[in-house]
């Protein structure tokens, strides 16, 4: 194909303009100027064509020659992508930090995957196989924890395997499968493939969900879980934990694979979640948490056109590994700064701006973006999902800006974060009284049937207590405590039990930090069997002064530190002791 | 081989607009001589194949669409570093004007600067002591750190910063080189005079260096201000192994001057009229602090802004707190209470401080003190505003010793005198010492090794007698 090739006309920030310059696509991708800077077509008209650059546009002079590639931004998909780190267009920082040192320099032309490491492979197909989009047709041991398997491009049907090369050790792009096409031209297949980033990759059937992703974080496992495949948005103003919570899911979720997103964010937390990842174990394998991870880290000064796309290309990574049959977390942090860059390059090409300077498509790009999540049956007839857990950082943490609003109606969990809970130092800082789960409902069987059956009414009856504290408390916060009759006393006082004893979980303690649902429910039941056997003893006219001055309930909120994770036999202990504090309440007070 | 085009076809505020313009580059700097003598720096803001939208630092008036030439130089803004800037003082845009003479440049270096590696850094482990407790025992400060001080106008930013730049520097490890850079943009004369008396009294002024732009500077020159002091703060850091202290104020300034030059260009504003790029801009400046790995300098900054009306969700301090590490924010009612630093330690935070504290840095207990601090404090402003309804003789035993503790911690604890530099074995037991005044029994967030070693209740307390 020619290649297209255009002048700069303009040059407006990250926006580039071409004059009188024909036959450039929309979304095609393009190389602007003599560094060969990255770009990517915007918007066509009669005679203007506009390029948002990748990279910073400093030092372009108009004149200089835009060449397009003729195809869509996209990224390259094949072994080598986890335990990395890449810039919002798949480009390893670390390979980039050899070529240009401690700095980002512009212009760097790096390969997205190393290509002349040799994989070792095994190939899956023969001659004479039929293959279509999603068959595996060789496996290599990506990390120590995922087995990558190399798929047909999905655009590929009904073709037949022409010859295959032996097992042994092929770099990504080295032919390992020639097939011809039903209309008889002959393709050459490698372990790596290459994807549009603004392209769902497709799939054979969407799945309703039917599982958990079992974060390890009670108020969320418990109170409002999210589903494989799920979505979920995390709002919260600066310093109420957004960060802290991604990071606590991305390390203990039940995940084969996590995506971690650094959106306009930190590069101190990108640097963070580098160095912890390496260190620290994955709960569920037991191998380094960095083998199951990839980190896309566009930080808040990197140029703000690669941020609109980082959230793309970890998308599209993220169904890659859905395709192998794997479930994908997705962490974006944070989705408010991608609804920025969105606004700034609206801002530059002045468009019509609609609410609070956003462009009128912000809901439908944010929609797009969250549909992409969902427990798919793959091509390839293997089940996997992508789930999205997308992190919104609301201006002035006030929940009614478009950002939160859009995010709203497409997420299915919203667990908004408090800035009174974050100041009290109350971690996680979610609100249990804003946030909320639709799939409680979908999710029930699977607690009924993996934990316990009684899981779900045990949750009941905890947001029960904590929504009449929450109306108690009005009473309260005019009068004061005092006044409140022992029964209602009581309420608040085991309320405070599941707020400071169940609730709040310590990121930083070893046992507490991540909790199998098996011990959060033991929690539930231990906690409401102290409710109820109290509730007796006022009910027998004993006052809630003599209760108090036991240490009973001091002694349950600290279960969570005294229980190891692995000793749940511990909770009859605990039993015991509430119907011997039960016993001296009655023998003490006649 | 440079050409020299005469006149502008238009002036707009801080804007000019050049006509006619071949082989201008996007961010290049430009030099005008207005009436052949003057000499003025601009930066092409936009760029088209025959004009180009530049933006003259120190002002248009004075400029006609006849009476400048002006000349392209080629390259972008970039400012003369050498370890010689220490002790001197520059205005907005790097010259000098301290009367000493220009610098002798080892190189000359981009002001733009460029994003940091993530995959380079270092994470910023290694913590400041302050001398203040409420800074050192509850947002602690660490090398490589952005920390803002969120302040309003009359409130004393200045004397904080000021002492923590001494205290800080003649800290245990003063045998390290360390140095300052002060960067003012549109500051007032007498507070710019302030610090420079400050710094000189204490000593430190031979390792200072100032870029001032003050309040009747010129309005874009501020733009640039803070990335010339960053880009000789990188240099110093990262080239010299220098630890370097940034402290910028006043960021509002820098913001309402970037809100000015936005309404020029006829943008599109997003909040309160400030540009859609007001985060990306802030964070090119804030990000620009950190560590590399395997080098020995840092950048840690101290960014000082003046919320508008005392709101901090007001779009200056609510970007400034999503890209920063923490903040710090100053309370006008404590400050009428009396009380210096006037910190309101609840809404302040470092989000470093986890990794800089405790066992091998600080002290073991240092977490589980400024946890139960932080939730016990945020308790007592419940129990006052109950009491502001129901009156104080009317709280519970324990409600009462909320409040006793709530002012204690106030005078105690965050207030200190102005020559006062605390260690952080001070600050910490200053700590274990008001928690004594609550029972055991509210200390929550303590586990209960920790509260044997250290917790000392006051024996006298009736609610402990019945145990």
């Amino acid at each position: 194909m020619a290649e297209k090739t255009g002048v700069i006309y303009g040059i407006n920030g990250p926006v580039i303009y071409m004059k009188d310059a024909v036959g450039f696509k929309m979304a095609e991708m393009v190389y602007v100027g003599h560094e060969k800077l990255v770009g990517e077509v915007i918007s066509v008209s009669g005679n203007m064509t506009s390029v948002q650059v990748y990279e910073e546009t400093g030092g372009l002079v108009p004149g200089e020659t835009v060449v397009g590639t003729g195809a869509p931004l996209a990224i390259t998909l094949g072994p080598g992508i986890l335990n990395g780190i890449f810039d919002g267009i798949e480009r390893p920082l670390d390979e980039i930090a050899k070529r240009s040192g401690k700095f980002i320099a512009r212009g760097v032309s790096v390969n997205s995957l190393d290509v002349e490491r040799k994989w070792d492979t095994k190939i899956k197909v023969k001659a004479g196989d039929h293959i279509s989009g999603g068959t595996v047709i060789a496996e290599t041991q990506e990390t120590a924890s995922i087995l990558h398997r190399s798929m047909v491009p999905p655009d590929i049907s009904d073709a037949v395997v022409l010859s295959v090369v032996p097992d042994g050790s092929y770099t990504v792009n080295d032919t390992i499968v020639r097939a011809e096409l039903p209309d008889g031209s002959v393709r050459e297949l490698a372990l790596a493939q290459k994807w549009p980033i603004r392209v769902p990759r497709p799939t054979a059937k969407r799945l309703p969900a039917s599982e958990p992703l079992v974060t390890g974080q009670r108020i969320l496992d418990t109170l409002f879980p999210i589903a494989r495949g799920g979505t979920a948005a995390i709002p919260g103003g600066f310093g109420t934990g957004k960060t802290m919570t991604q990071h606590s899911i991305a390390k203990f979720s039940n995940a084969n694979v996590i995506i971690y997103i650094g959106c306009g964010e930190r590069g101190n937390e990108m640097t963070e979640v580098l160095e912890d990842f390496s260190k620290l174990e994955d709960p569920q394998t037991g191998n380094k948490l960095m083998a199951r991870t990839a980190l896309i880290a566009n930080t808040s000064n990197m140029p703000v056109a690669a941020r609109e796309a980082s959230i793309y290309t970890g998308i599209t990574l993220a169904e890659y590994y859905r395709d192998m049959g794997y479930d994908v977390a997705i962490m974006a942090d944070s989705t408010s700064r991608w609804a920025e860059a969105l606004r700034e390059l609206s801002g530059r090409m002045e468009e019509m701006p609609a609410e609070e300077g956003f462009p009128a498509y912000l809901a439908s790009r944010l929609a797009a973006f969250y549909e992409r999540a969902g427990q798919m049956k793959t091509l390839g007839g293997e089940v996997g999902s992508v789930s999205i857990i997308g992190a919104v950082s609301p201006q002035g943490g006030d929940f009614s800006e478009p950002v939160t609003m859009n995010t709203k109606r497409f997420v299915r969990c919203f667990w908004g974060l408090d800035k009174a809970l974050a100041y009290a130092r109350h971690y996680p800082a979610i609100n249990w009284m804003e946030s909320y789960s639709e799939y409680v409902r979908d999710l029930g069987p699977w607690y009924r049937d993996h934990v316990d059956r009684r899981f779900m009414e045990d949750r009941a009856e905890i947001t029960a207590i904590l929504s009449t504290e929450d109306k108690l408390m009005e009473t309260v916060r005019l009068i004061g405590s005092d006044v409140l009759p022992d029964d209602q006393k009581l309420l608040l006082e085991i309320a405070r039990v599941i707020r400071q004893g169940f609730l709040q979980q310590n990121a930083f303690h070893e046992e507490d930090r991540n909790v199998p649902l098996k011990k959060q429910f033991l929690m539930m039941e231990t906690i409401l069997y102290l409710y109820s056997r109290s509730k007796e003893l006022i009910a027998a006219g004993h006052p809630m002064s003599v209760l108090m001055r036991e240490s009973i309930f001091e002694k349950i909120i600290a279960i969570k530190y005294d229980v190891p994770n692995a000793k749940p036999e511990l909770f009859d202990e605990y039993r015991k002791e509430i119907d011997a504090f039960c016993a001296r309440v009655v023998e003490r007070n006649g | 081989m440079s050409i020299e085009y005469l006149g502008l076809s238009q002036i707009n505020g801080p804007l000019v607009v050049l006509e006619g313009v071949r082989g201008a580059a996007y961010d290049e700097i430009v030099e005008f001589t207005i009436d052949g003598n003057e000499k003025r720096l601009g930066r092409i803001i936009e760029d088209y194949e025959d004009k180009a939208v530049i933006q003259v630092f120190e002002g248009t008036d004075g400029m006609s669409l006849t009476n400048t030439h002006t000349v392209l130089t080629g390259r972008p803004m970039e400012l003369a570093v050498s370890p010689e800037i220490l002790g001197r003082t520059f205005d907005g845009i790097g010259r000098p004007i301290d009367g000493l003479g220009p610098v002798r440049a080892e190189a000359r270096v981009n002001v733009n600067g460029l994003p940091l590696n993530p995959c380079r850094r270092e994470y910023p482990r290694n913590y400041i002591n302050t001398g203040f407790s409420a800074i050192d025992g509850l947002t602690t400060l660490i090398r490589g750190q952005k920390l803002p001080i969120f302040s309003g106008n009359g409130l004393p930013h200045n004397e904080l910063a000021a002492q923590l730049v001494q205290q800080a520097s003649l800290g245990s490890d003063s045998d390290e080189k360390f140095a300052v850079i002060f960067a003012a943009m549109g500051v007032k004369h007498d507070d710019a005079e302030y610090f420079r008396r400050t710094f000189e009294e204490s000593g430190v002024s031979d390792h200072v260096t100032m870029f001032l732009n003050l309040a009747n500077d010129p309005v874009v020159e501020r733009l640039i201000t803070p990335k010339v002091a960053l880009t000789a703060a990188e240099f110093l850091a990262f080239e010299k192994g220098m630890h370097i202290l940034v402290i910028m104020t006043d960021i509002t300034s820098y913001c309402e001057a970037m809100r000015e030059v936005s309404s020029s260009k006829g943008e599109i504003p997003s909040r309160k009229g400030y540009p859609g790029y007001l985060y990306s801009d802030l964070a090119s400046l804030y990000e620009r602090a950190g560590l590399v790995a395997g080098q020995k300098g840092s950048v840690t900054q101290i960014p000082i802004l003046t919320m508008p009306n005392d709101d901090i969700t007001h779009p200056i301090p609510d970007l400034t707190g999503y890209i920063t590490e923490g903040q710090i924010v100053l309370d006008r009612a404590l400050q009428s209470k009396g009380i210096y630093p006037p910190i309101s330690v609840l809404p302040s935070l470092s989000r470093l401080m986890k990794d800089g504290i405790g066992e091998g840095y600080t002290r073991e207990d240092h977490q589980a003190v400024a946890n139960q601090l932080f939730s016990s404090y945020a308790k007592v402003a419940d129990i006052r505003s109950l009491a502001s309804v129901i009156g104080e003789d009317e709280l519970s035993e324990t409600d009462k010793k909320y409040l006793a503790f709530g002012n204690a911690f106030e005078q105690k604890f965050v207030g200190q005198t102005e020559a006062e530099n605390r260690s952080v074995t001070e600050t910490l037991d200053i700590g274990w010492k008001l928690l004594g005044i609550l029972p055991k029994s509210e200390l929550d967030r303590i586990d209960s090794k920790m509260l044997e070693k250290y917790y000392k209740g006051s024996r006298k307390s009736p609610g402990d007698a019945k145990r």
